[in-house]
């Protein structure tokens, strides 16, 4: 679980952040105006890919994706 | 009664919260035409000042040239003052297949449909052309009008980093699967007055077999060697597959817009692209003032050089003055204060001297990102612009923000 969180957690500063903000596991993604509804798409598509798992459109929320914490709670009940 | 004191003080409720959080916008009244020199009432109610106006999209001067008033009289005359009627109803005149087929020669494209304005143009489009097994892959810095069409559209969305090719090489990969992958870009950004970087983007989206959408509408008339826009600047004329632009700006400045570009995908539009089957498209006069400027334009490029040499004298004059103005060589010039308040401050002295320029702070700029947004004009002489710097500099040395860096002015203001 912690090496998927460093996993979510690089590639969401990777992908969106152009300065120093700083990420933690909790910063909230979304509603924190960090990661924009639109950009969203290339996480699911990372996660999918990565993880060889399909989420469906309507679980994939703003809600779900708004932190590092809260995505990798999502992936785990695709994993299984 | 449905409209209840409730509902009337949830409303007024909203409209004091934008108030309190500084985000509340305010019209000044121009009462004179749209020109460098205007007479302009604010705030309301006071008498009329003479300003010079550094903040329109009159690119090329032609808001009130003669010729186009001429034309618009003429127009009006001759083809009456509306349709009452969508174009396929019995809304289409010849001279809407006129001036169709002069910005396709205009632009060297294959075809071009007219839209009521570009906001309409970009709202249309995307879902005109795609799909839910289509992909949008936008610059994150695209205008709203854009946003908004993506938004309408089934197609999924994805974004890349302002004008980084690495970035937008991985997104082209990562939806390599789609049937159809929509590269989308502004030619020239309306905030930070940069120039997308269209040969590098044409290159990637022929390796990826992928579209290219571009909104030209703050390059119409004047980018390039012949004004014909980011696509001649860049040396890709002809193979961009949409061009949207607007007849708001540049080319007169009255209204209307286009989606121009393969046939098909015009043809498309013609089919399915709500706003053209469902409003009206751009009255007669106006239809007639803009046959006038393309006839101007395509005669001479006389107005786009004296532009660029205005925009010239204009960055070099505000970068010796020792203020800090983002890279670039378009005449859409911001003054970077970096303070929304500062803005604000700016923006309201520059007024007192004479100078009409506005202020833009977060959200419509990035937080710590606020700024003049300056515009310059073919309608500019040197001596307004020489004026309008004067009042830089008196402004500027009354904050003590000339020849400061960017941290020297974050340490005084804030962010």
């Amino acid at each position: 679980m912690e090496d998927m969180k460093e996993i979510v957690k690089e590639y969401v500063i990777k992908e969106y952040i152009e300065d120093d903000t700083e990420v933690t596991y909790d910063t909230p993604l979304i509603s924190g105006g960090i990661v924009d509804s639109f950009s969203m798409v290339s996480l699911k598509r990372f996660l999918e890919n990565k993880y060889k798992i399909s989420i469906p459109d309507d679980k994939a929320t703003p809600e779900a994706f708004d932190s590092v914490n809260k995505i990798c709670q999502l992936v785990n009940e695709y994993l299984k | 009664m449905a409209y209840s004191q409730t509902t009337r003080g949830m409303y007024e409720e909203i409209l004091s919260g934008l108030k309190d959080a500084g985000l509340f916008k305010q019209e000044r009244f121009i009462h004179s035409a749209q020109a460098a020199d205007i007479e302009v009432e604010f705030p309301t109610g006071a008498s009329l000042k003479k300003v010079i106006n550094i903040c329109a999209n009159n690119y090329l001067g032609l808001s009130s040239h003669p010729e186009v008033v001429k034309a618009a009289h003429t127009g009006l005359d001759s083809h009456g003052y509306g349709m009452s009627s969508v174009r396929f109803i019995c809304g289409t005149q010849d001279i809407h297949k006129k001036l169709e087929k002069m910005v396709t020669e205009f632009l060297g494209t294959e075809d071009t449909i007219l839209f009521p304005s570009c906001m309409d143009a970009n709202a249309g489009v995307f879902e005109a052309v795609l799909t839910k097994d289509d992909v949008m892959i936008s610059d994150r810095l695209v205008h709203a009008s854009i946003i908004d069409g993506i938004r309408l559209c089934s197609a999924m969305h994805d974004t890349f980093k302002h004008s980084d090719m690495a970035h937008l090489e991985e997104k082209l990969q990562l939806h390599n699967d789609k049937r159809l992958k929509m590269v989308i870009t502004d030619g020239v950004f309306s905030m930070d007055g940069d120039t997308a970087k269209l040969d590098q983007m044409v290159e990637l989206c022929e390796k990826y077999d992928a579209l290219l959408f571009v909104d030209d509408s703050h390059s119409s008339g004047f980018i390039g060697k012949t004004g014909r826009g980011t696509h001649e600047h860049c040396g890709v004329m002809g193979k961009i597959d949409i061009i949207t632009t607007t007849f708001g700006k540049g080319l007169g400045g009255a209204s209307g817009g286009c989606v121009s570009g393969r046939k098909e995908l015009v043809e498309m539009c013609r089919q399915k692209a709500r706003p053209y089957l469902f409003s009206n498209t751009i009255a007669p006069p106006v239809v007639a003032g803009v046959i006038k400027v393309l006839e101007i334009l395509s005669a001479s490029t006389d107005r786009r050089d004296k532009l660029e040499k205005n925009t010239e004298f204009w960055r070099k004059g505000l970068i010796d003055a020792g203020l800090i103005i983002k890279d670039g060589d378009t005449p859409i010039v911001p003054v970077m204060l970096f303070n929304a308040k500062l803005s604000q401050d700016v923006s309201r002295d520059l007024y007192a001297e004479g100078i009409y320029a506005i202020g833009f702070f977060f959200p419509v700029v990035p937080q710590g990102q606020a700024r003049i947004r300056t515009q310059i004009s073919a309608g500019h002489e040197i001596h307004h612009l020489e004026k309008a710097l004067d009042a830089f500099k008196k402004v500027g040395r009354k904050y003590n923000i000339l020849g400061k860096t960017k941290q020297e002015i974050i340490e005084m203001y804030g962010m």
